[in-house]
């Protein structure tokens, strides 16, 4: 049977990096189809995703609105044995109501696809990872993104238009996604975060200072983010974002379980915490224990 | 307006989590259990809209075991009017899942007939994220997910939500379910006169019969395992070192 895979539109633009990964994920289920509600742009970006067979085209004016995308799945979903999606905010809002309306269970932040019905995803932040199998006709679920590497986009998948739904239950007012030059933090190479001991939102600068000297998007601990240092979209952990970096810099981060689940995948670790007893130093691969107002911004220069 | 939310009894916050040896899931035996955090945030928004006005009744609901019956008091002692509780299981190691939760919470819904159900946004037990988006479908409402902000305005709702990129502003029909996030409000601590009174606050006892709703789960556990786990590296002296590190042995920068 065939995998219909909900394509992230942020705006007008495709998550293509979320939905590459996704796609290595689900590409061993079966036939590949990409859903894009959004421009013809973006459906034209997902065709040169590798491993994509078709893309589904439907010209949205809902902005992905959960209501009228649920319908347009659910009235797809005759053709296909799994509906997947990466797990991101825009995905997690749509899936589970796609689930209810076809009766079946959503399974959420999948890191692993055992066989047709089985799969593996973390539970209680992480410090748990279960294995399920699923008794339902059809799966529906999110792909954790950072599980997976991305597909490569050589590809040249032909585009089918299918028809959007609209619904009056809920309408878009707007956007506010703040505009940055940095990388998007689910697919940066480097990640730079800071927590609780950043103390204030005019020291984050120091950790912006240090991201974009090398070139890294920035991440802050949940702690941070309650202070009111950082905004919440860059709030990393259990209920952020999951990011899985070839370099993780915590700054000024204790450490919390929570936190760490959104962060342990990452290839290199380094911590700089005046605390050496620290629980992230646990987790560090490279540990400095030093005062992040002094340490910062001599790495910064010396970089 | 009758707001209705529903509150779900898991592992405490702070409490380490430990696989149990056979596999089968999490030891939830003689651990601290709290109300999931996340639902708080959703119970201290509903005593708001009482405050202000916006709400006349304020009814939480639980589904699970009996121990349920504490955190709906704690609900209580926060200032909510009347609990119910769904008793599903006998076990604490049972989880009801979310589908047979909103399908309950759908049943408890038609009865009570509320204007808004403001719900956590995710349990922390289960990490699935699902339950409010599940129960919209269930009953062909609108859905607010993620939300950080909230104003009701007749029978609209205006959001605004925590997206991926930053934010986002919708307006959602009434009636409506509405997801919580972190930023919401801060949730108050119950005071002791509070406690008190909440203990002669009406909780009634239902069982999922009497909603006619089969909650046998759709996924079966064949193992829970521990995560593989990371070993701590080496402690630096300087930044000199660190960065010589980063480039020399790591390959990284």
């Amino acid at each position: 049977m065939a995998v219909l895979l909900l394509a992230d539109v942020n705006g007008a633009q495709l998550a293509t990096d979320a939905v590459a990964k996704a796609l290595t994920a689900v590409k061993g289920l079966g036939e590949v189809h990409l859903l894009v509600a959004g421009p013809a742009s973006a459906a034209a970006e997902a065709a040169k995703l590798e491993g994509a067979a078709k893309v589904l085209h439907a010209e949205d004016a809902g902005h992905g609105l959960a209501e009228s995308l649920a319908d347009l799945i659910v009235g797809l979903a005759g053709g296909y044995s799994h509906i997947a999606a990466p797990a991101t905010a825009f995905s997690k809002n749509v899936l589970p109501r796609v689930a209810a309306l076809l009766d079946v269970m959503v399974l959420s932040d999948v890191t692993a696809v055992v066989d047709a019905d089985t799969f593996e995803r973390p539970i209680y932040a992480g410090n748990a990872i279960q294995t399920v199998k699923s008794g339902d006709a059809k799966k529906v679920f999110t792909v954790r993104t950072a599980a997976f590497a991305a597909a490569g986009n050589g590809g040249s998948a032909g585009v089918e238009a299918v028809a959007a739904k609209s619904s009056d239950l809920s309408t878009w007012v707007e956007d506010r996604v703040a505009a940055s030059d940095r990388p998007e933090l689910t697919s940066a190479k480097v990640v730079v975060s800071g927590g609780r001991g950043v103390g204030s939102k005019e020291s984050f600068d120091l950790i912006e200072k240090l991201a974009d000297k090398l070139g890294a998007a920035v991440g802050a601990s949940r702690a941070a983010v309650d202070s009111g240092y950082a905004p919440n979209d860059w709030q990393v952990g259990q209920t952020g974002k999951v990011v899985a970096p070839q370099l993780y810099v915590a700054i000024g981060i204790s450490g919390a379980i929570q936190h760490l689940a959104g962060m342990k995948d990452s290839k290199i670790i380094v911590a700089i915490n005046k605390d050496e007893e620290a629980p992230i130093f646990q987790v560090a691969d490279y540990g400095l224990v030093a005062d992040l107002f002094a340490a910062v911004p001599e790495m910064t220069g010396k970089l | 307006m009758k707001v209705l939310v529903p509150v779900k009894r898991v592992i405490d916050y702070n409490v380490k989590v430990r696989v149990k040896a056979d596999g089968s899931g999490v030891d939830l035996a003689n651990v601290k259990m709290s109300m999931n955090p996340f639902d708080e945030i959703a119970v201290e928004e509903a005593i708001r809209l009482k405050e202000k006005g916006v709400a006349t009744e304020v009814v939480v609901v639980s589904i699970g075991v009996k121990q349920a019956q504490e955190t709906l008091r704690t609900a209580l002692a926060m200032g909510a009017d009347r609990a119910i509780l769904i008793e599903a299981t006998a076990d604490v190691h049972t989880d009801i899942e979310p589908l047979a939760v909103a399908k309950l919470l759908a049943g408890v819904i038609k009865e009570e007939a509320p204007g808004l159900v403001l719900a956590g946004k995710q349990a922390i037990d289960n990490d699935m994220n699902a339950t409010g988006q599940m129960l919209s479908a269930l009953l062909g409402w609108s859905q607010a997910t993620f939300v950080s902000e909230l104003a009701i305005d007749g029978d609209k709702a205006v959001v605004t939500r925590e997206v991926d990129g930053g934010l986002q502003t919708i307006s959602v029909k009434m009636p409506t379910i509405v997801t919580v996030d972190l930023r919401l409000n801060e949730p108050r601590y119950a005071s002791l006169p509070n406690i008190m009174k909440a203990k002669a606050k009406p909780l009634a006892i239902k069982t999922p019969a009497d909603y006619g709703v089969d909650v046998a789960p759709r996924l079966t556990v064949v193992k829970t395992t521990e995560p593989a786990g990371r070993k701590a590296g080496v402690k630096v002296a300087s930044v000199e070192e660190l960065i010589a590190k980063l480039k020399d042995e790591a390959g990284v920068i």
